[in-house]
């Protein structure tokens, strides 16, 4: 195994698609609920204590070897819109495709047969970290990163944020990363022995509900 | 051709420039059209459909950049039935999705092969971008980039990655030429001397008898003939 393999999957340059999308975001800068680096902040905060840890928890769960067709009901559960579900398989099966071609696996094969139009993507993620020789800790510490840096890096694009302004967000939340990922670790290892009932279901309405109005939105620069 | 004669895994595939789909039959040849907003990308596409719908199977992706305007005109036109054209998002950067991560654009092409294939010809639109943006030889086997006269006659000598390397650079709106005070002359020896060899093409789509795009179709076609080899 390589440390290093965490930084390839964790890059946001690693070609599986989420650039296109802005985490909920653009709907946010719309309703007014982003207006700067301070209401960045506390979206990010949000994001990472509900979406961030369900989705850490998965992919930590995934990298643990737990069945990832029970880990993708699960996601299914605890995501109510429509939208975000769609979203959420679209990424996976992007996701997929760069960790197949990138780090090659049976387990990854499988899941790709079974989901041919897309796993949730923190299963997929989880499964890709365990391809790459990573461990459940790592595929959490993605996927919290990715809940976060996300809607940072689109915000920058949304609004002209000053990009230092959303880089200094980012590393001011660093230390409720390292909480949350814990957190998700500890709950992946309960859903070990407990199933995956055992997995938070964190939920933030105001994400769901702006994820299904801007899915509706005819003119709007990101996916979701 | 730019090919990568590599096979993927079985199941959904795993590698972008396979030159056959997973059930071993040959996948259709893809052509992108790039360049500045505005050029007539759309409209070319539109006119190498009507042009050669009735002999090939064919269809589109679109690459719009914040609304589905190019697939709702093309569908407004009806140049192909809706099922054959595809929109992608591009997350506010259109070169990124053809070049830095094409995985948003390889399902489009993949998803249109496995519910109206088999096709032969699946043409990509670029969302209008820089003279910067190019096809990433993962996504497109060919690609056209497409500017206008009225864009400034001064492009072609300004090159870029489009303009110089494009397996077909096409020069769009003849027609405004004499209206916007650009020199055609000037434009082809500057296209000449950053392309070499490499072919251009002159058009304008306000031709009367709407074969103005028969250049481009002619050289679709050697690139199909090539591809089929
Ligand atoms: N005069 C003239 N107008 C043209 C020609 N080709 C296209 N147009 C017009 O130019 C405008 C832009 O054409 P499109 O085909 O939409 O350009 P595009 O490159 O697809 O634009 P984006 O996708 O927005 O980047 C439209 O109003 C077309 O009707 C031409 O040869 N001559
Ligand atoms: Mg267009």
């Amino acid at each position: 195994m390589s440390r290093a393999a965490l930084l390839v999957l964790a890059d946001g340059r690693f070609p599986a698609g989420g650039h296109a999308h802005s985490g909920g975001a653009e709907a946010a800068v719309k309703a007014g609920r982003i207006t700067g680096a301070g209401s960045l902040e506390e979206f990010c905060r949000g994001r990472l204590h509900t979406t961030g840890l369900v989705s850490a928890s998965l992919a930590a769960g995934a990298a643990l070897g737990l069945d990832p067709v029970e880990l993708d009901g699960a996601a299914d559960a605890r995501t109510p819109s429509p939208a975000l579900r769609v979203a959420a398989r679209k990424l996976g099966r992007q996701l997929m495709r760069a960790a197949r071609a990138t780090w090659p696996s049976p387990e990854l094969d499988a899941l790709a047969q079974e989901f041919p139009k897309g796993a949730h993507q923190p299963v997929v993620l989880g499964l890709a970290a365990r391809a790459a020789g990573l461990g459940a800790e790592d595929a959490a510490y993605c996927a919290v990163y990715e809940s976060v840096s996300g809607p940072a890096s689109a915000t920058v694009r949304l609004l002209s944020l000053d990009p230092f302004d959303a880089t200094g967000v980012l590393a001011r939340l660093t230390p409720e990363l390292d909480r949350v990922a814990r957190q998700a670790v500890e709950a992946a290892r309960c859903a070990v022995g407990g199933g995956v009932a055992a997995l938070p279901a964190a939920s933030a309405p105001l994400l769901e509900i702006g994820a299904e109005a801007h899915a509706a939105w005819a003119v709007r620069l990101f996916a979701s | 051709m730019h090919l990568d004669h590599h096979h993927s895994h079985d199941g959904a595939a795993a590698v972008s420039a396979d030159a056959h789909r997973p059930d071993g039959r040959r996948r259709a040849l893809r052509i992108g059209l790039g360049g500045p907003v505005g050029s007539g990308k759309t409209a070319t596409v539109a006119a190498l459909c009507r042009a050669l719908r009735d002999e090939l199977a064919l269809a589109v992706v679109t690459n719009d950049i914040y609304t589905r305007e190019d697939a709702e005109f093309l569908l407004r036109e009806a140049v192909l039935p809706p099922e054959r054209i595809t929109a992608v998002e591009t997350g506010a950067c259109p070169h990124t999705a053809i070049r830095d991560d094409i995985s948003a654009n390889l399902e489009a092409v993949e998803d249109l092969e496995d519910e109206v294939g088999p096709l032969d010809l699946i043409l990509v639109e670029s969302g209008g971008d820089n003279l910067t943006a190019t096809f990433s030889k993962g996504l497109v086997d060919a690609q056209i980039f497409v500017i206008d006269v009225a864009g400034g006659d001064d492009i072609p000598r300004k090159g870029g990655p489009g303009v110089t390397t494009a397996d077909l650079l096409v020069v769009n709106k003849t027609d405004l030429a004499p209206h916007v005070g650009s020199d055609l002359g000037r434009m082809a020896a500057d296209a000449k001397a950053q392309r070499a060899e490499l072919p251009v093409v002159f058009q304008s789509l306000r031709a009367e008898d709407g074969d103005g795009v028969k250049d481009v179709v002619a050289w679709v076609r050697e690139q199909l003939t090539a591809w089929a080899a």
